[in-house]
């Protein structure tokens, strides 16, 4: 290249200062020093003698003790008549009570002492968390274990609950975001599998409390909990207190994975939520994708992080900065743990760049395999997962967290020290193989927005089917 | 004291927690001790604390420029600007800079001429024509030396974690978190965007915060609602103005006015970066000192001048949407940096922490009213007299008026009677073990020392607000609910649902 005079010499001018400071001028002359030995932390993980499993790592800055306790179980096991049970059976095990503390007394203990003990349920597994001060951990461990072992299912707040998700049900379609993703769920997934159904006014109506003890009696046995505990306790003296509090419950029947059903085939086409309050199309395009266990996992997160993982990855890089159609896209292959994630690519752009916007999306799809992944962009996204990787074990309460899930889904434990050596292994190829798994053909793509004013029809993209956002009808009967 | 550089080891929150809360004291004697300040000549402040639990560190530069800074015009400009701020410099993001800032400087020309005739009186349609097809060429030009996210992507390849940045009322937030061997990489990345931020891209990013105010203020019912609420809540008060900025400004903010913005406003000694993680201010402040102080001292702008008057009369807007009821309700109180904030934050405990407050035993619980009820306050700012605010979301089939009764009852009675012993308790228990809960994360802790600092002008005031909060009586609850919950100090915004204007199904556009 050629430059002329006055350009090279404004280039000395401006290296002068640089030199005369001896500091960098580009981030590429940077030299850094190793970063200091840190090992992963392995929590202890001990088998009660009921098949509880408990998982421990002290963690002594703070006066905290928290505690995570996964349970077997979650929102894809509810009848379908009856969806929402174990979201309100949750909820209610905690805000009910238990059978030695009332449950506005159990609200005025936790509170009074700073500490918080709430149980969820997800789609794949039960979730009940405690945290508490170091001082109060024992006696808020009782608690906890009441709460898991012997709730009271107060009928007032399950009637609290049951407001709250009713509430929520008919709010479901102000938020285009929100609508967008149970939408996509249900077209991927399928409409009656539990990873696509939503709760409905009927469902919730139909929950009694004796659902709610029954469903607590089924699900909650020692040997289907995985317990973990990090923060500032003493391992024996920990061990001790879980013990007094858990030791004496007895091991239920044995556990069988549920075969829940889903979609297996793609359904291509195009769904249409018409929302005239908004002033922007939401858009989501993709199908079923993978498990981590599948032997591509590592070479799709080094696809993803390409793909959409920064500014200057290709569809933030295309989609928002280059052609300014969106301030919100994003896209991934996320795998699941035991049941198949979702491939999808989300943008809101204003209504008169929807057309623009999704042919934006298909071409940043195409070309994962049109424009395969170059080895620079391979070796670049492996490098931030890299540089990146000692952020997944930087803090005891993750490393627990994580290991709690591996646990779960009965992965290997010291997956986290595999991933490193798995993901440096990844080449170009392997990488270019894995996005073959994003078929653009085989893309629903699901659209929330206005009716007009868009700049080329949906049925340019294939058969449109509108999806019924029909007003909440009237509160079904309670009490 | 030589000003160049007033480093200071600071011991003195042992004695304030030793009095507050002897416990935490014990506990947090390792932060304080590792906790140093340290000024530039320039005027920019740096928190350091020395974290070494993993080898990772974050910060936080806390700007205090924000919205409020903006005149009719320019709305959205100290957000805009937070946007350019990953824009890159001189030194990343180009092929060329020389070449490039030709291209830039003639593709604001061609923009500056289009707008003159774009906002002329009776534009011309084909000059206008020609003039946009003009600047149109101009930002290909320009665009042709961008090297395509540098700056973010040299943090993500080094191993950058939750890099974002956010713009509000009187503050911006820039942060991440690196692995601790890259410090000198953020001294460079960071004083490189406030050194000579180039403004490249500036008409590309424009469209897309368009996109972010259709997406976050447009298409969101609370959006729709909040940004009612707060142009009806100030009258005088720059806090009036949505920090993303009216359509038509968004429209016609130029990369000249972000030049100026950020030449006038974003000086070093209205900025502070606090680090947190294992990082060794030994070590850190040579370099800090070297690349931070490369940035000459400018003059701070003259402050605000405006006073939002007394409130004189009740304000209500009635905002009808497809969407499901939503109640707002809020009173003027003074900035956050008065003695009453933590009077404020008391009543805010009282009334809506948890399944023990009062709004939620009884709106929640009992009379089923509503499905949830939280209140805040230091809306929309903290510097200035803001608001202190509760919003309601009425259960299914409830209307914003009865909602509006049953918590008018709860601030009545928050006057007339005082609150028990066990509430009282309550929340002193609950602000203490939330400071320590706080401190977990190192970005966390970054940002709240930088807030702190930036809002006080000592960091210290983290720590110092829970003896404040101890502090709290029940007669000073009283005398501030009867102070702020009058009705000529509140402004109610409700979102009613327009009947038969639900979103309905029908075939394809």
């Amino acid at each position: 290249m050629i430059r002329t005079a006055s350009q090279l010499l404004l280039a000395a001018v401006l290296a002068l200062p640089a030199a005369a400071a001896a500091q960098a001028t580009r981030a590429e002359d940077l030299r850094y020093p190793p970063l200091p030995r840190f090992d992963i932390p392995q929590p202890e993980r001990v088998v009660l003698d009921n098949g509880m499993v408990v998982m421990l790592l002290e963690d002594h800055e703070l006066p905290l003790v928290e505690a995570t306790a996964l349970i077997r179980g979650g929102s894809r096991l509810d009848p379908a008549d009856k969806a929402g049970l174990a979201s309100l059976g949750a909820g209610v095990m905690r805000t009910g009570g238990t059978q030695s503390m009332a449950s506005d007394a159990l609200d005025d203990y936790l509170e009074s002492r700073a500490a918080a003990i709430e149980v969820r349920a997800q789609d794949d597994h039960l979730q009940a968390a405690l945290s508490a001060l170091k001082a109060d951990f024992p006696a808020v461990l009782r608690v906890f274990a009441d709460v898991l072992r012997r709730p009271a299912f107060d009928a007032r707040k399950l009637e609290v609950a049951r407001n709250q998700a009713i509430a929520e049900v008919a709010r479901q379609n102000d938020e285009p975001g929100q609508l967008l993703a149970r939408e996509f769920k249900k077209v991927v997934y399928g409409p009656d599998s539990p990873y696509g159904r939503t709760e409905t006014f009927a469902s919730l109506g139909k929950i009694r409390r004796d659902d709610l003890v029954a469903w607590h009696r089924e699900t909650f046995h020692p040997d289907r909990i995985i317990l973990g505990l990090a923060g500032d306790f003493q391992r024996d003296e920990a061990l001790r207190q879980i013990r007094e509090a858990f030791g004496d419950w007895p091991q239920g029947p044995a556990w069988k994975a549920p075969d829940v059903p889903y979609r297996k085939q793609p359904s291509p086409g195009v769904w249409f939520a018409r929302k005239d309050d908004v002033t922007q199309s939401f858009i989501m395009m993709g199908h079923l994708a993978g498990l981590r266990s599948d032997p591509d996992f590592y070479a799709l997160e080094v696809l993803n992080q390409l793909f959409s993982g920064s500014f200057a990855s290709r569809l933030v890089n295309d989609v928002r900065t280059r052609k300014g159609l969106a301030y919100g896209v994003q896209g991934q292959l996320d795998s699941g743990y035991d049941h198949p994630g979702m491939a999808w690519i989300f943008v809101s752009t204003k209504t008169q760049t929807t057309g623009a916007s999704i042919d934006a999306l298909l071409e940043e799809a195409r070309n994962l395999t049109a424009q395969p992944p170059t080895d620079e962009e391979v070796a670049k996204a492996k490098q931030s997962l890299l540089s990146s990787f000692v952020f997944n074990y930087d803090t005891r309460r993750e490393v627990l967290a994580r290991q709690l899930t591996l646990e779960y889904f009965g992965y290997p434990l010291d997956w986290l020290s595999r991933y490193r050596t798995a993901v440096e292994g990844v080449t170009t190829d392997q990488v270019r193989a894995a996005a073959r798994r994003l078929r653009p053909e085989d893309f629903a793509i699901v659209v929330v927005g206005p009716a007009q004013g868009t700049d080329k029809p949906l049925t340019t993209y294939g058969k449109v089917t509108p999806i019924d956002l029909a007003p909440p009808a009237p509160a079904p009967g309670k009490k | 004291m030589n000003r160049n550089s007033v480093t200071c080891a600071l011991a003195l929150l042992l004695l304030v927690f030793a009095a507050a809360a002897p416990l935490a004291a014990q506990d947090l004697a390792s932060f304080e001790a590792k906790t140093k300040v340290h000024v530039l000549q320039n005027g920019w402040t740096f928190i350091i604390v020395e974290r070494p639990t993993a080898p990772v560190f974050s910060f936080a530069t806390v700007a205090d420029v924000g919205s409020a800074q903006e005149v009719p015009g320019i709305t959205g400009l100290a957000h805009m600007f937070e946007h350019m701020a990953f824009k890159g410099t001189p030194n990343i993001g180009t092929r060329d800079f020389a070449g490039e800032k030709k291209a830039l400087d003639a593709l604001e020309a061609a923009y500056q001429a289009w707008q003159a005739e774009r906002l002329a009186p009776q534009p011309d349609a084909k000059k206008l024509e020609r003039l946009l097809a003009d600047f149109k060429t101009k930002q290909q030009t320009a665009a042709g030396f961008v090297v395509k996210g540098e700056f973010d992507d040299i943090i993500t390849r080094e191993g950058g974690v939750g890099m974002n940045a956010s713009t509000g009322a009187d503050e911006t937030r820039y942060f991440y978190s690196l692995p601790a061997n890259k410090v000198e990489l953020f001294a460079f990345l960071e004083s490189e965007r406030f050194f000579h931020p180039v403004f490249r891209e500036f008409y590309e990013e424009r469209d897309v915060v368009m996109e972010e105010r259709r997406m976050s203020t447009e298409s969101q019912p609370i959006g729709r609602l909040v940004e009612q609420f707060t142009s009806a809540a100030f009258a005088a008060h720059p806090y009036h103005q949505p920090a993303i900025g009216y359509t038509s400004d968004l429209q016609s903010i130029t990369m000249t006015d972000a030049e100026r913005f950020f030449q006038t406003e974003y000086v070093p000694s209205r900025l502070t970066t606090a680090i947190v993680g294992d990082v060794h201010a030994e070590t850190l402040i040579p370099i800090l000192d070297q690349y931070f102080g490369r940035i000459p001292a400018r003059p701070a702008p003259p402050p605000l001048r405006t006073v939002e008057p007394p409130q004189v009369a009740e304000k209500t807007v009635v905002l009808e949407d497809a969407s499901q009821p939503m109640y707002l309700e809020a009173y003027h109180k003074p900035a956050s940096t008065h003695p009453d904030q933590a009077v404020y934050d008391a009543i805010d405990d009282v009334l809506s922490t948890g399944r023990t407050s009062r709004l939620y035993r009884s709106l929640v619980r009992d009379k089923k009213l509503a499905v949830d009820v939280e209140s805040f306050s230091g809306y929309p700012g903290e510097k200035y007299p803001n608001l202190w605010a509760i919003l309601a979301v009425p259960a299914f089939g409830v209307s914003n008026q009865q909602v509006q009764t049953a918590l008018r009852e709860e601030l009545e009675k928050l006057k007339g009677q005082d609150v028990t012993d066990e509430e009282m308790a309550r929340f002193k228990a609950r602000s203490k073990a939330n400071l320590i809960r706080s401190l977990r994360s190192n970005q966390g802790l970054a940002s709240q020392l930088a807030e702190y600092q930036r809002l006080y002008g000592d960091w210290r005031e983290l720590f110092r607000y829970i003896d404040r909060l101890d502090k709290v009586t029940k007669a000073d609850i009283r005398r501030v609910a009867g102070e702020a919950f009058r009705s000529e100090n509140r402004t109610v915004a409700m979102l009613v649902n327009k009947p038969g204007d639900a979103p309905q199904a029908r075939t394809q556009p």
